[in-house]
């Protein structure tokens, strides 16, 4: 299992060198996006100034105050808390973040499903696993909110952040069709007989 | 017929709205003490390694959160207020509701917090954790001479997804009810921010049921059901979810959930209704005694 720091953004070759199970620690530039922003990417066809192109994006709706602008906080938004929220509800939306705007990695909790493993091996990206409810030390690794898009969406909106050390988190669905979420589905279907049969459920 | 009462509690309101602000942020901050031991208790038990590190970050995070006074989870949640009225006790009922509103609102605006609360139909968040029926607010009553108690609960999203209702059948009977409980906490896998607290809710009629979910959830871990044949099943299942290998976040272990919560309430003979309800592994809850000098605040 190795552990890959990767100065964002990154090219098809660096993604498709992280195998489920690695470890990884961003640098530089990560994207916050969440449900309503990407509904009204790609059902409602709005665009965004941001190039997202070999880039990350955490599912996340963040905590924010407004400050003065300054060097720190060059949008006058100051990070107060942000974390990441429960992938899933955000599946459909895996291919057209790869293919229209060129993301190459997808954090969030709880894992993806088949279409996104799909996208991950035809296209070149990663499902990596942050762990959920852990904002308050996540926020310690993002330096700054540099900029926002969309901002009519808030806290939905399109954020970008400045991070130093951001991780380590865990690849948890590769670019191979490796996914650590099947394997422990498997484990609990088979396991799931002999917890019936502990509580006495006739079968 | 008047009766003039000369020795009651009077609430007063400022007081109220104060106490839901501080709830509201204290509850998003601070972790019961109940929680961290039952963080303690999963890492003793825990063989797989991953889930070893996840259970060390999520501890890792407790400590962070409260050194530099920050949000535990950066989902602040639907806030949900019980609260109980004592004995002796005078108030306006629409007052207080009034209160708890505006303490909600001032946390969201004064601290200032994520709204995370929109109109169902238009998505429109107005940005004070309130809308339309929020915050929850629940009262009860009991024999507490002159206090009233504030419970507050910023329930997260992640885990009230996992929220099933199922109006099972007599010739079901209680396997069906494990059966019910077993396959859904397998189906929400890592969605719910597992380690968990799983609710559920056995009888009652369909809203009751769900409701009785939400109460086991959200109940202090450590809790048991007041039914005994509700301990009973919340121990047995208990044992039975941390055998299936899900553990912390989903990506394996033992570590699945804190406990499985159960609350009951008497049903039809032709029913057998079940429910389930998550509450994420940011177990967060803050409650407030208000009596004529004090406030006690507490978990």
């Amino acid at each position: 299992m190795a552990h890959h720091v990767l100065p964002m953004p990154i090219d098809e070759r660096q993604v498709r060198e992280l195998r489920a199970g690695d470890t990884v620690t961003l640098e530089r530039t990560l994207f916050g996006i969440r449900d309503a922003t990407q509904i009204h990417m790609f059902d409602r066809g709005r665009t965004t100034r941001f190039d997202l192109k070999g880039h990350a994006v955490i599912h996340t709706a963040p905590n924010v105050r407004s400050v003065p602008k300054d060097e720190a906080n060059p949008v006058g938004i100051a990070p107060v808390c942000i974390g990441t929220t429960t992938s899933q509800r955000m599946e459909r939306f895996t291919r057209p973040l790869m293919e229209r705007e060129g993301v190459r990695v997808i954090i969030g909790k709880g894992g993806l499903g088949d279409q996104s493993r799909q996208a991950f091996q035809d296209i070149g990206g990663a499902y990596l696993a942050i762990v959920g409810g852990a904002a308050a030390l996540e926020t310690t690794w993002i330096e700054a909110i540099e900029d926002v898009d969309l901002d009519d969406l808030n806290p939905e909106s399109l954020w970008r952040f400045r991070i130093r050390g951001f991780g380590p988190i865990l690849v948890a669905m590769d670019a191979h069709g490796g996914s650590l979420y099947d394997k422990v589905g498997e484990t609990a279907a088979a396991n799931r007989a002999a917890a019936l049969a502990g509580l006495g459920v006739a079968q | 017929m008047t009766t003039v009462l000369t020795d009651q509690f009077e609430l007063d309101y400022r007081t109220i709205e104060e106490t839901a602000k501080e709830l509201y942020i204290r509850a998003l901050k601070i972790l019961p003490p109940q929680v961290k031991r039952g963080f303690e208790r999963l890492q003793r038990d825990e063989t797989d390694g991953t889930a070893k590190t996840i259970l060390g970050t999520m501890v890792e995070n407790i400590a962070v959160a409260e050194r530099t006074r920050n949000l535990l989870c950066q989902d602040t949640g639907i806030p949900i207020y019980n609260v109980v009225v004592g004995r002796d006790v005078r108030l306006d009922g629409v007052a207080l509701k009034e209160a708890l509103r505006r303490g909600a609102e001032r946390a969201t605006r004064e601290h200032p917090l994520r709204s995370s609360v929109v109109h169902p139909i238009t998505r429109i968040n107005e940005q004070t954790s309130c809308g339309r029926g929020i915050p929850v607010i629940n009262v009860d009553f009991d024999n507490a001479p002159r206090q009233i108690r504030i419970e507050m609960i910023p329930k997260g999203s992640g885990s009230e997804n996992g929220s099933f209702l199922q109006m099972l059948i007599p010739a079901q009977g209680i396997d069906g009810i494990k059966t019910f409980v077993i396959d859904k906490v397998i189906e929400l896998g890592g969605r719910v921010c597992p380690p968990t607290i799983v609710g559920v809710g056995v009888g009652g009629t369909s809203d009751v049921c769900m409701h009785l979910a939400k109460v086991a959830a959200t109940r202090p871990l450590g809790s048991a059901c007041e039914d005994p044949e509700g301990e009973k099943l919340e121990k047995m299942l208990s044992i039975a979810v941390n055998s299936l290998g899900i553990g912390p976040q989903g990506l394996g272990g033992r570590g699945t959930s804190f406990a499985v919560h159960v609350e009951t309430a008497a049903t039809h003979i032709t029913m057998n209704p079940v429910a389930v309800n998550i509450q994420c592994h940011s177990a967060r809850r803050a409650s407030a005694v208000i009596s004529a000098d004090d406030i006690e605040y507490g978990f």
